[in-house]
């Protein structure tokens, strides 16, 4: 499929559900709804440099809470649209990313792994010890009933925003897959050396595949302070996140677009049901076991458990 | 902030006996990530699960908690063991360390904390023996036994494990894995049971520091987060694998993060870590001793 009728297609999927969620007509769907769509773009964002190039982000957390305070520190001083924050949230974590992938992605890749790793607890430290967005004690973010544009119902208002954002995040990870750049990076997480010496810059190819993976991390966690209107560091550096940001491709496989999407879908509704019904810690644990299970039995995700082991690919 | 010498004293003293702990914890890691180029972020789940144990046995039957730690020893041996095979089964043998094998220790760690919050609840835990509470003094100086005696343990544990590597066949067995798999398979051993007799060892060491971190201080699962960023940075900064560097480098972030918290505050002390692993990357990556 060419790039414009992909495009085509996911706005259709996406107004697909859109018409599905209203049609039920229980706003529990938005709520619920909005964390899966929140995981799709993570998880994304994860696999445009976890997948596509094999650096291991553990900083999900920090990335996402970046873009979620930076709307705190916004809504503190003068209030903006939510699109703008998307804008201005990927641009913080973008930055980030790119400071971390400066420093570290010259090295051995375990080491930018480890990094990312410490950076959750340091960026946590930095916004507990900072009054002006709460510190520890957290920030309350009043949202009105409904938006002054549309005069919709504020959660449906979040719902279409991340739908959007989804969108976006998965047609831009399909065009970089198709594209020389997706073949540099593929040639990176294959073989550094061998990339290097062909003539892959190696160095700036990375450095674009964290900064934009950084940025939609960041652009799902700006409209976050809206969604939960009380955002504390202790959830918003939740573990969770960086665990399902790396479980959900790696389940649904990690070679293309489709992957993610398929593990965030599945992962992230399995624990709003599981939420509910079982406990949510109970729940964390069952995305750790399955996670580790997946790498160990179905290296390949579902995806090359689908298009089976002699045919598939090696990763 | 007034300044006091007496205080900046203490400071400095408090720091080096942590540091000496820090050195306790980092070793695991030193061999495991050092020596095997295994990269077991998981490796402060198994500290807390270490403190964990040494608490049941200390609240359940009045225990020491260093001597339980001694105790559960080859259980966390055996642990390690199992976890080498799984890992070289499926990832280093597939040649797949970098993606899936992070993940699996990544998911390991996460699984430790949940499976620890689900049993012990988010309280802090702490242990009672006759070293927790009084202080020699000398002078102006304080010196609590509680970061005293994890201390000594502590170099006794390194100075232990160094004599081993140095001193007997299987020690420079595992320092010739770390220097040339191949050549060891030439010689006729093993590499693969040489790695996982080390990861074995490297495991073990984290039930020693997993009790001498609940002495110094009371421990809840999601402290296992905070520890990463010190033993990573001390680990890089001692020039991977060396002990003598990783002493000094985990005795240098002690004092500074001694400093931090006496003068600005403990909330602080958890980004002193990473703002080292950070500095050491940026400028030193092979560490202050690396060759």
């Amino acid at each position: 499929m060419r790039a414009l009728p992909f495009l085509l297609v996911s706005i259709l999927v996406a107004a697909a559900t859109f018409g599905a969620a209203t049609l039920v007509g229980n706003s529990y769907v938005f709520f619920a709804g909005y964390v899966v769509l929140q995981y799709i773009v993570l998880a994304t964002a994860w696999n445009i440099l976890g997948g596509y190039t094999g650096y291991v982000n553990f900083g999900t957390a920090a990335f996402l809470a970046l873009g979620a305070y930076s709307s705190v520190v916004i809504h503190k001083t003068m209030p903006m649209p939510i699109p703008v924050l998307i804008v201005i949230g990927g641009l913080v974590s973008g930055i980030v990313g790119l400071g971390m992938g400066y420093l570290t992605l010259r090295l051995r890749g375990s080491f930018f792994s480890i990094a990312t790793l410490a950076l959750s607890v340091v960026v946590q430290t930095l916004i507990i010890n900072w009054d002006f967005v709460g510190g520890s004690r957290g920030a309350y973010i009043v949202r009105p009933r409904t938006t002054e544009y549309f005069a919709m119902n504020y959660i449906e208002y979040l719902f279409l925003v991340m739908l959007v954002l989804s969108v976006i995040a998965v047609f831009t990870a399909r065009c970089i897959e198709r594209s020389r750049l997706g073949y540099g990076f593929a040639a990176i997480r294959d073989d550094e050396a061998a990339a290097e010496a062909s003539g892959v810059p190696t160095l700036k190819l990375k450095l674009l595949a964290t900064t934009l993976s950084g940025a939609f991390m960041g652009m799902a966690g700006a409209p976050l302070p809206y969604y939960v209107t009380y955002l504390d560091p202790a959830s918003g550096f939740s573990l969770a996140y960086a665990v399902n940001a790396i479980a959900m491709p790696l389940i649904g496989g990690t070679a293309s677009w489709l992957g993610p999407v398929i593990g965030a879908v599945l992962l992230g509704t399995l624990q709003q049901v599981a939420t509910v019904t079982i406990s949510s810690a109970l729940n964390l644990l069952i995305v750790g076991v399955i996670l580790v299970a997946f790498v160990i039995i179905a290296p390949n995700g579902l995806i090359g458990l689908v298009r089976g082991k002699g045919r598939g690919m090696k990763r | 902030m007034d300044f006091s010498f007496d205080l900046f004293g203490n400071a400095i003293l408090s720091g080096l006996l942590l540091g000496g702990f820090y050195a306790a914890v980092t070793i695991g890691v030193a061999i495991s990530f050092g020596m095997l180029d295994i990269v077991n972020i998981a490796h402060p789940a198994f500290i807390i699960l270490g403190s964990y144990i040494a608490y049941t046995a200390n609240s359940l039957l009045g225990m020491d908690p260093i001597l339980a730690s001694l105790i559960a020893l080859p259980a966390f041996y055996l642990l390690g063991m199992g976890i080498y095979q799984i890992y070289h089964v499926s990832f280093e043998r597939r040649g797949d360390e970098a993606l899936r094998g992070l993940a699996f220790f990544f998911g390991l760690l996460f699984i430790t904390e949940v499976a620890l919050v689900l049993t012990f609840g988010v309280d802090y835990r702490l242990v009672e023996a006759r070293y927790i509470g009084p202080s020699i003094h000398i002078g102006p100086i304080d010196l609590p036994l509680r970061l005293l005696v994890p201390f000594i343990v502590s170099l006794g544990l390194i100075g232990l494990l160094q004599v081993f590597l140095s001193r007997t066949f299987l020690g420079r067995a595992i320092l010739a894995v770390a220097q040339d798999q191949e050549a060891l398979r030439l010689m006729g051993a093993d590499p693969i049971r040489i790695k996982r007799i080390a990861f074995g060892i490297s495991i073990a060491t984290a039930s020693v520091a997993g009790a001498i971190l609940i002495v110094i201080q009371p421990v809840e699962p999601s402290i296992a987060r905070d520890y990463i960023g010190r033993i990573f940075a001390i680990c890089v900064m001692g020039g991977l694998g060396s002990f003598p560097g990783m002493v000094v480098a985990a005795l240098a972030l002690g004092i500074v993060e001694s400093l931090t918290s006496t003068f600005y505050g403990p909330s602080w002390t958890p980004a002193v870590g990473f703002g080292f692993l950070l500095l050491t990357l940026a400028v030193r990556p092979a560490g202050i001793f690396g060759r």
